[in-house]
């Protein structure tokens, strides 16, 4: 595997067609006047293709600013990040957390990061799951996600199915609340804990 | 009661019975006021004797919420924030932020500014290298590194005073480019510092590298394969050392470093050693990198044009850096507002960390000391 990244500098062809985001490194010249302002667009290429035959509707291949990713159905996510990391190289997870969309049906969009070594080349996975709802745990495919996981959990709440050691990791174990959902205001405090164990009225 | 009646007194018991050792696992509690823990990092180990059989490592002691803080604050507010993560490092936190939102509103800093950002930023790295380096071969048992390093960080540290007033916590970038130009003498005193600073790494290689010591403490210590460094997410010098030729200036050039000649060192070995020697090596390329950003200094603005009120549109990006500690992200989701809806830094310090307990495993009790250096953890950014 290191020899495919030996090659220094140089960024190795991508799979994808040259017409695609991702090839084209998209570099707004020094002068722009005034840039203009990018749009989610359809992302075509040989890998999107793909999923898209094996998966159909459960998998939209997207692009923004020049960056990819996948908004993938709850139900098939972590099977597409197998497919991924086996068939398409993408070896690497780099980071695994979640967005809160209070608004939304399905308010947890958990994104993973993904980087492949051989292509050179980085892509986001997106699915969203209801509140209370198991996310299936990618610590079957990276070692990584183990803690990954657990800092998602210790601020969103979000429960990792299959997870080995699923417990806080930032936060101390008894802390009440998610801190990084969005009703959990930034003044808001586990208040009775920071009696009991900082023996003070109140943190603030 | 006398010697020999207590070994008379033992003869009485069962041999079955007799428990003169406890052979027991024994929890021994490490951290987090240690100072080889670098910080306020705890670390539980599991001993059968002296072997460590496993490890739980107990973080979040110095957590500040800098991601809901993110959340709460406008772009140029948040600026000053992400140098209190890697505090060694703080330029390049600096500069990896800087980078993302400029992704976000679609702007690119303009040329010198970018050069003075590379500039400053290598010597960042050096810097950091030097606190690494000290640090590590202070718990070793060797204390000289120590008083070296600092002596030429101190020269490092007044550069960055004189070129924006601060020396730890620098706030050096603006979203768009640098607030501050080079001041007069810049160029001077940064070649003058690269040319003193590559006979001092001769030093530091004099003191340690065929140190008998040093090697006995370091070779085939906390060893990480490639495939396993990168199921460990591992990044920085700890995959190159395992000898994986991977750096982000490289593989994904930002900020002009695909201008610039140099190489990337790797190991072979993926031990405490060979990271040592990667990071040496980085640091002679640091230098490298800087003489030529200087040589290639070109006139021109440092800022971008930039809204006073950075606005971005609604989006989402992720950009990461080659921090001296590895590969440092920003995924940043934009509703249009002036504040980020979602601020998520993927820090390379607690990905590492990950990975002490499968170097630890079935080492000495001193080798996790070793390990810990190896891993050139700061606890502000493990913690966040």
């Amino acid at each position: 595997m290191p020899e495919d990244v030996t090659k220094s500098g140089s960024v190795s062809p991508n799979e994808v067609p040259a017409a695609s985001p991702a090839a084209a490194a998209p570099k707004p010249p020094a002068a722009a006047a005034k840039p203009a302002v990018p749009a989610y667009q359809r992302w075509t290429g040989e890998l999107p293709s793909r999923l898209q035959r094996e998966y159909g509707s459960g998998v939209q291949p997207l692009s923004y600013n020049g960056q990819n990713f996948f908004t993938v159905d709850r139900a098939i996510a972590h099977a597409v990040l197998r497919v991924l990391r086996d068939e398409a190289g993408f070896d690497y997870l780099v980071d695994c957390t979640a967005v809160h969309y209070p608004q939304r049906e399905l308010p947890f969009e958990v994104v993973w990061i993904l980087y492949s070594f051989r292509r050179n080349e980085r892509l986001r996975v997106k699915a969203s799951f209801a509140e209370g709802e198991e996310v299936p745990t990618a610590t079957d495919l990276w070692q990584t996600a183990n803690w990954l996981e657990r800092e998602a959990f210790d601020m969103f709440g979000t429960r990792f199915a299959g997870h080995p050691d699923l417990r806080r990791i930032l936060l101390p174990d008894e802390w009440v609340g998610y801190p990084l959902r969005k009703d959990y205001d930034i003044r808001k405090q586990d208040q009775d804990w920071v009696q009991k164990n900082l023996g003070i009225e109140s943190g603030q | 009661m006398s010697e020999s009646n207590f070994y008379e007194s033992l003869s009485d018991i069962e041999p079955g019975q007799r428990t003169y050792l406890d052979s027991n696992e024994l929890v021994l509690n490490m951290g987090p006021q240690h100072p080889s823990t670098h910080g306020v990092l705890r670390v539980i180990l599991k001993l059968d004797g002296e072997k460590v059989l496993g490890t739980d490592c107990v973080i979040g002691y110095l957590h500040r919420g800098v991601e809901k803080i993110g959340e709460n604050r406008t772009y140029a507010q948040f600026n000053p924030y992400v140098d209190r993560m890697d505090y060694v490092a703080a330029v390049s936190n600096g500069l990896g932020y800087c980078l993302a939102v400029e992704k976000l509103l679609g702007v690119e800093a303009p040329k010198r500014a970018q050069y003075l950002r590379v500039i400053l930023t290598e010597l960042n790295r050096i810097s950091s290298h030097h606190v690494w380096l000290g640090t590590h071969a202070l718990d070793i048992g060797a204390i000289t590194p120590l008083f070296y390093v600092f002596r030429e960080r101190e020269e490092i540290l007044k550069i960055f005073e004189k070129y924006c007033g601060a020396r730890l916590t620098t706030h050096a970038f603006r979203i768009g480019g640098c607030q501050y130009d080079a001041y007069e003498g810049f160029e001077k005193e940064v070649l003058k510092f690269c040319a003193e600073q590559a006979k001092k790494i001769d030093e530091y290689e004099e003191l340690l590298t065929t140190n008998r010591i040093w090697v006995d403490r370091t070779k085939d210590v906390g060893v990480l394969s490639a495939e396993e460094c990168i199921a460990l997410g591992a990044t920085g010098p700890i995959i190159r050392g395992s000898g994986v030729r991977w750096d982000l200036r490289k593989a994904q050039p930002y900020s002009s470093y695909e201008d610039f000649d140099f190489e990337i060192p790797i190991g072979l070995n993926g031990d405490t050693y060979d990271r040592y020697v990667v990071r040496i090596q980085e640091m002679r390329q640091s230098l490298r990198i800087v003489e030529q950003a200087v040589a290639g200094l070109m006139e021109g603005p440092i800022m971008a044009k930039v809204p006073k009120i950075i606005k971005p549109p609604a989006g989402e990006v992720y950009v990461s850096i080659e921090a001296p500690k590895g590969e440092l992200g920003y995924f940043i989701v934009s509703d249009g507002t002036t504040q980020p809806y979602r601020m998520r830094v993927r820090p390379p310090s607690f990905v590492n960390l990950q990975s002490l307990d499968q170097m630890v495993r079935g080492r000495l009790v001193a080798d996790v000391v070793a390990i810990i250096g190896t891993l050139d953890i700061v606890l502000g950014e493990v913690d966040r």
